[in-house]
């Protein structure tokens, strides 16, 4: 339960984390360290080389992007705190959904530590904060030795637990479209115990015409599947369609169909059942809070 | 390859220089190299929050952290919570009067966590209480007690503040 011998460094720039990242073999990236300490006390991971990103500038901020009121983004720098996203105003009033997941996220000390690049880089498939990047299609930054390019969150996940980044490249930020104001939004979770790992999660995300007929919707699901899956058949049942409990609760069934891990928490079956329920109440939680229109 | 560094930091207020192996996590650093044995290790891997510190007055598992990232910053364990080696925090004299400790040892943690959550949270309910040390394991499952003690806390601290 000790770390393994490795060698420390803690640049202070991005370049120079890239440039260690091309430089050395065997190295791996040390965020908030709420999961990589873990693997390097449990020697789940031993890697000859810590690069320490606690030290580099500029890599901790939430801002509007172009300050636009209908339609912009957040961004947020990778080395973000969770603890500073659920304090954000910002967060709080433009991306609700992340408000309402990021409670779900570990404990109060594991938030003040845990960073957003390195939630979404471990990509464990029941992270709240990996579920809402699918659930919101956030850009990720992906910094590497001669250029910076971006990666929709759709393609990041290739593996289990796996990112689309390669061994010399860096997560700097992400960045997340904002939905219109008013609009519904719903976070649902099963775990055993509080602030743990959720064996099934939902977000859901509605925008309703005048006449309180959907007019878009996203419905994601985690920790059904290696990466979170988004249930566009519940989306394209959705819209057009006035969203009473019949409605949701037939939608709904389509997520039973996904294939699900089987493991010593949960049988599949278990998962695909779950997904069902929490893909429903998220739906009605989003659609309480549809503030645009009349409710239903 | 033993690498080391020098770390110097502030803990409980005294300045404090060591020269750490750069693998030493701050919890075992605390612990054994500067023989401050009031922060606990029960899990080692960041589950049981009996390692929880202060990091710049922010909890935090000491476990999930390496010592040469303390470098340069202020911490306070279980040891500097009391004013004077006579007097307890009310934190601490409501534990004691509400029997919030069994054998003691997630206590240290528990503490650290209660003394930023009531810094923010002045007015708690009892389930803020439970969410707030949710991260804390009590073998003795003696929550009842600590729950009780934690409000307590919250009513002598806002009696002790300035109206």
């Amino acid at each position: 339960m000790k770390p393994p011998p490795f060698s420390y460094h803690d640049p202070r720039t991005v370049s120079d984390a890239v440039a260690l990242l091309g430089k050395l073999d065997n190295a791996k990236l040390l965020a908030g360290g709420q999961s990589m300490m873990p693997m390097l006390n449990m020697r789940f991971v031993q890697p000859d080389h810590i690069i320490d990103l606690n030290r580099v500038d500029g890599l901790s901020y939430i801002r509007e992007a172009n300050g636009a009121i209908e339609i912009g983004a957040i961004e947020i720098g990778a080395m973000t705190r969770q603890r500073d996203i659920e304090f954000s105003d910002v967060v709080r009033k433009r991306c609700p959904l992340m408000y309402e997941a990021i409670q779900h996220v570990g404990h109060r000390q594991t938030r003040n530590r845990g960073t957003i690049g390195g939630s979404l880089c471990h990509l464990d498939p029941s992270a709240e904060l990996v579920t809402v990047a699918a659930a919101m299609d956030a850009t990720v930054t992906v910094q590497g030795p001669n250029s910076m390019r971006q990666v929709e969150f759709a393609a990041f996940p290739v593996a289990f637990m796996t990112p689309a980044i390669e061994l010399n490249e860096l997560v700097t930020a992400v960045s997340f479209p904002i939905w219109p104001e008013g609009h519904g939004y719903g976070f649902v979770e099963f775990s055993r115990r509080h602030g743990d790992f959720a064996i099934t999660s939902a977000a859901a995300l509605l925008t309703e015409d005048a006449s309180g007929k959907v007019t878009r919707a996203s419905v994601t699901l985690g920790g059904v599947a290696v990466a979170p899956i988004r249930a566009t058949e519940v989306e394209q049942v959705l819209i057009g369609q006035t969203p009473d409990d019949k409605l949701l609760r037939e939608a709904c069934e389509a997520c039973r169909k996904y294939e699900a891990i089987d493991d010593i928490h949960a049988p599949a079956s278990y998962r695909q059942h779950l997904a069902t329920v929490m893909a429903r109440r998220a739906l009605e939680q989003a659609r309480a809070r549809l503030k645009s229109h009349s409710k239903h | 390859m033993t690498e080391t560094r020098k770390v110097a930091l502030t803990v409980n207020g005294k300045r404090y220089e060591a020269e750490a192996e750069v693998r030493l996590t701050l919890a075992d650093f605390l612990r054994h190299t500067l023989g401050l044995t009031g922060t606990h290790l029960g899990c080692e891997h960041g589950v049981c929050g009996a390692c929880t510190i202060l990091f710049d007055g922010i909890s935090a598992r000491s476990c999930l952290m390496l010592a040469v990232q303390a470098d340069g910053h202020d911490l306070t364990t279980v040891e500097g919570l009391a004013p004077s080696a006579t007097e307890l925090s009310p934190l601490q004299e409501a534990f004691r009067d509400n029997h919030g400790l069994q054998c003691g040892f997630c206590t240290p943690g528990i503490l650290t966590t209660l003394t930023e959550f009531l810094r923010d949270n002045p007015d708690p309910t009892e389930h803020d209480v439970r969410i707030a040390i949710s991260g804390n394991l009590c073998r003795c499952t003696g929550y009842q007690n600590i729950v009780a003690a934690a409000l307590d806390a919250a009513k002598r601290l806002q009696a002790k503040a300035p109206a």
